[in-house]
């Protein structure tokens, strides 16, 4: 009701009147923990104004009972009504946040629509760079920056991760947020259930150019959402790793960008923070620490893994030594080991490190 | 300056000319009236020969009276620069549209609201609600001072020691750029590699030595000192409060020195606690300041909590109803407010089940926290209720504070949280809560105990026009930022692309506006007080009919507090002694054993800040000295055997004889 209301009232009030069936749902618990506090925060302000007028000093005619500082009966209520009133709320929690589960596949398009069987949602990879945001869309291996369009209609998983510091991924018509990390990935599963332009964010301060850290966000019907993915084909540019790095260079208030290609693995790369050549991904040094580590090797690795903590892409961190003689031989040093075991873990690594495409 | 490595000498580390912000009009204008005012102030001081008055009496002070004092004090300052960077943020905020950059730019945008964050929690409230505690607490229990004076001391002037570091900071250097909880990866090296995030880490880090050693005192001083027959159960609501407070300090505290310590070392010798290289964690940085942070909140809260309960018995004129229930809400919120931090960050993608968990772990806090709010309502309940200022400020909380939980508890249902978290619809929430029950009390204890304090009541006519700005202020400034939170509007933004939402944010900077009349009719409340304070004057000792034993002695109390140490029957001491008509002790008195004066607690202090001056800008030279001069002097002090003086019988009888004069006119009329 108080949505219809806002609605009619011409408010804009983007949040609780959103686009998305996941949006609508989670404004609706704004609402419905609203109401069902009001039940006990109604009372209580009410008493508050007549207590505070009736029990005036100026009003003699009030009962006036300074002994009296104890009721079990109203220790009962005191105690029980707000105690129902979480029980009841914190069920309603219980079931909303695992309903509500960013992570959680859609069951349904809204109200009335169930999702067809089969239906595979439209991934999106969402990199949250300073100070714009990179979506690439690895079906049609395309990517833009600062505007997503998505078909209305459809569900949408998107992948999710910073390049350098906390974002979060915010599309208040869509779905609610969350957090950008680096060298993590979170997830959102939404969809828009309207057509209609709206406004995508980030909700965590990122450093000077955040506040133009926004981006269009475009919710179209299937014909045009094709006829768009058909248009950023035809755009000049490709995404691969070294345009990827100019465009990781800190910049504020970036006008929209399409790249009619993408380097395959690119937000693999990103994630792992190894789109620059000659780094060695954290998934790889996961495989070799979980394969039992290198050893005194793993001395070789520390270039190769500094990523930004001297500063994001601001030292060239790659160490002299470390060219391609030098990750032969940290590569020959850990194949020349004779526990069996390294060899694997070796041979995956060599395929790893070197070459990648667009590196 | 900004985010490029600092060149560095042995000599000066970083340190060299262009640190200063000669460039920066607005901070120069800042540093001039600074300058002004402060040197005025000195002049004045030196002109008036107070100096040796301020050492002797204040500066070396290990009465309990006198420090709390000196922390409302340090708050009072601290807050009004606080509140000047809340304003610069309201008028950039009010203009910041249609492609109008406003008049801060990001680096000194972004430094006002970290700066205004941190000094407000850390330098305003936390100093606000310790002064409270420190001189309540004693007089409440019959005390003659804290457990441990000289440490108490000391902890006030570690904590004065931090806010020098921030205030130095906006004229040296730079503060941080981080939000005020220094969320890394920004907050490292990579990121933030200039001394802004070094000036934070050092000032929280000595401020919170001093938190935590005040939190230790003051528990041993509960615990230790209380008057003969004062139980658990018969200690007043307030010091029940101070001591779960006291505990949160201790057990929460040493996990920012911690995390802050993790920060430093990921920093200063680069380690990967919190980078996002080799393994670092910033989720776990986030997940530990929070485990400090949550209990934070409620270490501000409760000891106003007490002030709440202690005013509204006294002005309802009634016993507290339910005091049982009370001390039991404050314990279980104490416990609870552990198990409840990860609501801070709902959004970092943790799985449904341990979201629920922290979200209704959150809820059940507001249980208790209602229990209280029904508790004082019943007190009111067939009370005679005198509307004095600090009663007008308990109904004001009272109003406000419940809007405030329920938008807490609305921010506890994640899913709600995912589109409501980080929005001005949280930010209007902690201000709600913080403003509307930290602040409130705080004006409302200030109101309070100021006649205990000083002997002299504070006037009433510029307090109520301050209460009359301030309420309507408050929600002028804030309704506005609910509204925009469910439009979208997210925190921390410099400009906007939407005009539309000009009208809301000039809405807000006019209740700012607002605000700013009833702090500066505050002051003039205090000024007209203090210049008609003969006038004003309390002779009873009790001018409020309080109930509590610090109404028993006189205002302001002597150096030590009770010539003889009461003995308790009943809760609400001080009034069961009047109802039975206890007689006050006349003759018999003895020589009295206090604590001595120190300068110790200046000196370690005034070491620290130079210490911490040295680490931020790498004068190694200058932090070692500092760092050696710490533990020198402390050392010294171990040995320094005098450490009580008496105070004769005769003179105990001289002060005591007066007050009985003083008494006389106002029993015999």
């Amino acid at each position: 009701m108080l949505t219809a209301a806002l609605t009619l009232s011409g408010c804009d009030w983007v949040v609780m009147n959103p686009a998305g069936d996941i949006a609508r749902q989670q404004a609706s618990l704004v609402l419905v923990s609203t109401a069902l506090m009001l039940v006990i925060i109604v009372p209580v302000m009410a008493l508050t104004v007549l207590f505070a007028w009736r029990y005036r000093a100026g009003n003699t005619a009030a009962t006036y009972d300074p002994d009296w500082h104890h009721s079990t009966r109203l220790e009962l209520v005191i105690w029980s009504a707000p105690l129902a009133i979480v029980i009841a709320l914190g069920s309603i929690t219980w079931l909303a946040t695992h309903l509500l589960d960013p992570y959680r596949p859609l069951s349904r398009i809204d109200a009335t629509h169930a999702i067809a069987p089969g239906t595979r949602p439209l991934e999106v990879q969402v990199v949250a760079l300073d100070w714009k945001w990179l979506f690439i869309y690895p079906e049609s291996h395309i990517a833009t920056v600062n505007e997503l369009v998505l078909p209305v209609g459809r569900p949408v998983r998107f992948h999710i991760t910073s390049s350098t510091v906390m974002n979060s991924f915010y599309v208040p018509a869509l779905a609610g947020q969350i957090y950008a990390m680096p060298g993590m990935e979170t997830r959102l599963n939404a969809v828009f259930n309207q057509t209609g332009s709206f406004t995508g964010l980030s909700a965590n301060f990122s450093g000077p150019g955040f506040s133009h850290m926004r981006f269009a966000a475009h919710s179209v019907d299937a014909r045009a959402f094709d006829a768009w993915v058909a248009g950023v084909r035809r755009a000049p540019g490709a995404l691969d790793r070294a345009t990827y790095r100019e465009l990781d260079q800190p910049s504020e208030a970036v006008p929209v960008r399409h790249y009619a290609q993408v380097a395959p693995d690119l937000f693999a790369a990103v994630v792992n923070l190894c789109v620059r050549p000659g780094k060695l991904c954290a998934s790889d040094m996961a495989a070799i620490d979980a394969g039992g580590g290198t050893g005194a090797a793993g001395r070789f690795n520390v270039a190769a893994l500094v990523y930004d903590k001297n500063g994001h892409e601001t030292v060239v961190s790659a160490s002299p030594r470390l060219t391609d003689a030098g990750v032969n031989h940290f590569v020959r040093s850990w194949c020349a080991d004779p526990r069996p075991w390294r060899a694997s873990v070796a041979t995956a690594a060599t395929t790893a490190l070197p070459s990648r495409p667009f590196s | 300056m900004p985010n490029s490595v600092p060149s560095w000498s042995p000599l000066l580390g970083r340190l060299s000319l262009d640190v200063l912000p000669l460039h920066e009009p607005i901070i120069l204008v800042t540093f001039a009236v600074v300058a002004l005012a402060g040197g005025a102030l000195l002049a004045a001081v030196t002109w008036f020969r107070l100096w040796g008055y301020l050492w002797s009496e204040w500066f070396t002070s290990v009465d309990h009276k006198k420090i709390g004092v000196m922390y409302m004090v340090l708050g009072l300052v601290m807050f009004l620069r606080g509140f000047a960077d809340a304003l610069l943020m309201r008028v950039q905020q009010a203009v910041g549209f249609n492609g109008n950059e406003g008049f801060l730019p990001a680096h000194h945008y972004d430094q006002v609201f970290t700066a205004h964050g941190v000094i407000m929690i850390f330098f305003v409230a936390m100093p606000f609600v310790t002064g409270l505690m420190n001189f309540v607490v004693p007089l409440q229990i019959g005390a003659r001072d804290v457990s441990f004076p000289f440490l108490n001391n000391l902890s006030f002037w570690l904590t004065a020691s931090g806010a020098a570091l921030v205030m130095v900071s906006l004229f040296v250097g730079e503060f941080a750029a981080t939000g005020w909880l220094a969320y890394p990866p920004l907050s490292g090296l990579g990121y933030s590699p200039g001394v802004g995030v070094d000036y934070y880490i050092w000032a929280l880090q000595i401020a919170g030595v001093g938190t935590t050693l005040s939190g230790i005192n003051l528990i041993v001083t509960i615990v230790k000192l209380r008057a003969p027959g004062m139980t658990m159960m018969r200690m007043p609501v307030f010091v029940w409060t101070a001591l779960c407070t006291n505990v949160l300090i201790v057990a929460s505290f040493p996990v920012l020195t911690a995390v802050l310590a993790l920060l430093s070392l990921d920093r200063y010798v680069g380690t990967d606690f919190f980078t996002n290289d080799f393994g670092g964690s910033p989720m776990m940085y986030v997940n530990l300041i929070w485990i400090w942070g949550h209990p934070e909140v409620y270490i501000l809260i409760l000891p106003i909590f007490g002030v709440f309960s202690e005013i509204t018995a006294t002005f309802s004129g009634k016993r507290l109803f339910g005091y049982a229930s009370m001390v039991y809400a404050t314990v279980v919120i104490t416990v609870l407010s552990y198990v409840v931090w990860l609501h801070h960050f709902f959004t970092m993608g943790s799985g449904a089940s341990v979201n629920s968990f922290f979200g209704i772990t959150t809820m059940v806090i507001s249980i208790p926290t209602g229990a209280k709010l029904f508790n004082w309502l019943f007190t009111m309940y067939h009370g005679r209720i005198r509307y004095e200022l600090p009663m007008m400020w308990t109904v004001a909380f009272m109003l406000t504070f419940v809007i405030g939980g329920m938008t807490g508890v609305m921010l506890a249902v994640p899913p709600a949280d995912f589109v409501l978290h980080n929005s001005l619809f949280l930010v209007a929430h902690f201000h709600n809560v913080i403003i509307g029950g930290v602040v409130f009390g705080t004006f409302a204890a200030i109101n309070y105990w100021w006649p205990k304090a000083f002997g002299f009541r504070l006037e009433p006519f510029w307090g109520k026009v301050s209460f009359w700005c301030w309420v309507p202020g408050f929600w002028l400034a804030f309704a506005p930022l609910y509204v925009m939170g469910l439009m979208g509007v997210t925190r921390r933004m410099r400009v906007f692309d939407d005009g539309s939402l000009q009208p809301y944010f000039i809405v807000a900077a006019l209740g700012a506006g607002l605000i700013a009349c009833g702090i500066g009719a505050m002051l003039v409340q205090f000024g007209v007080s203090i210049a008609r304070r003969e006038s004003l004057r309390d002779e009873t000792g009790d001018p409020w009919g309080g109930r509590t034993l610090e109404w028993a002695t006189s205002s302001p109390p002597p150096a030590y507090n009770f010539a003889f140490t009461p003995l308790v029957h009943d809760l609400d001491a001080w009034d069961d002694m009047q109802r039975k008509g206890v007689a006050r002790p006349v003759a018999g008195f003895r020589d009295i054993a206090m604590p001595l004066n120190t300068g110790t607690g200046v000196v370690l202090a005034a070491i620290s800040t130079v210490f911490g001056f040295g680490m931020i800008w790498h004068i190694w030279w200058l932090a070692g000295t500092g760092l050696t001069g710490i533990v020198v002097t402390a050392i010294v002090h171990t040995f320094n055997g005098r450490r009580t003086h008496h105070i004769a019988a005769a003179e105990v009888a001289m002060i005591e004889t007066a007050r009985t004069r003083q008494l006389a006119p106002a029993t015999g009329a």
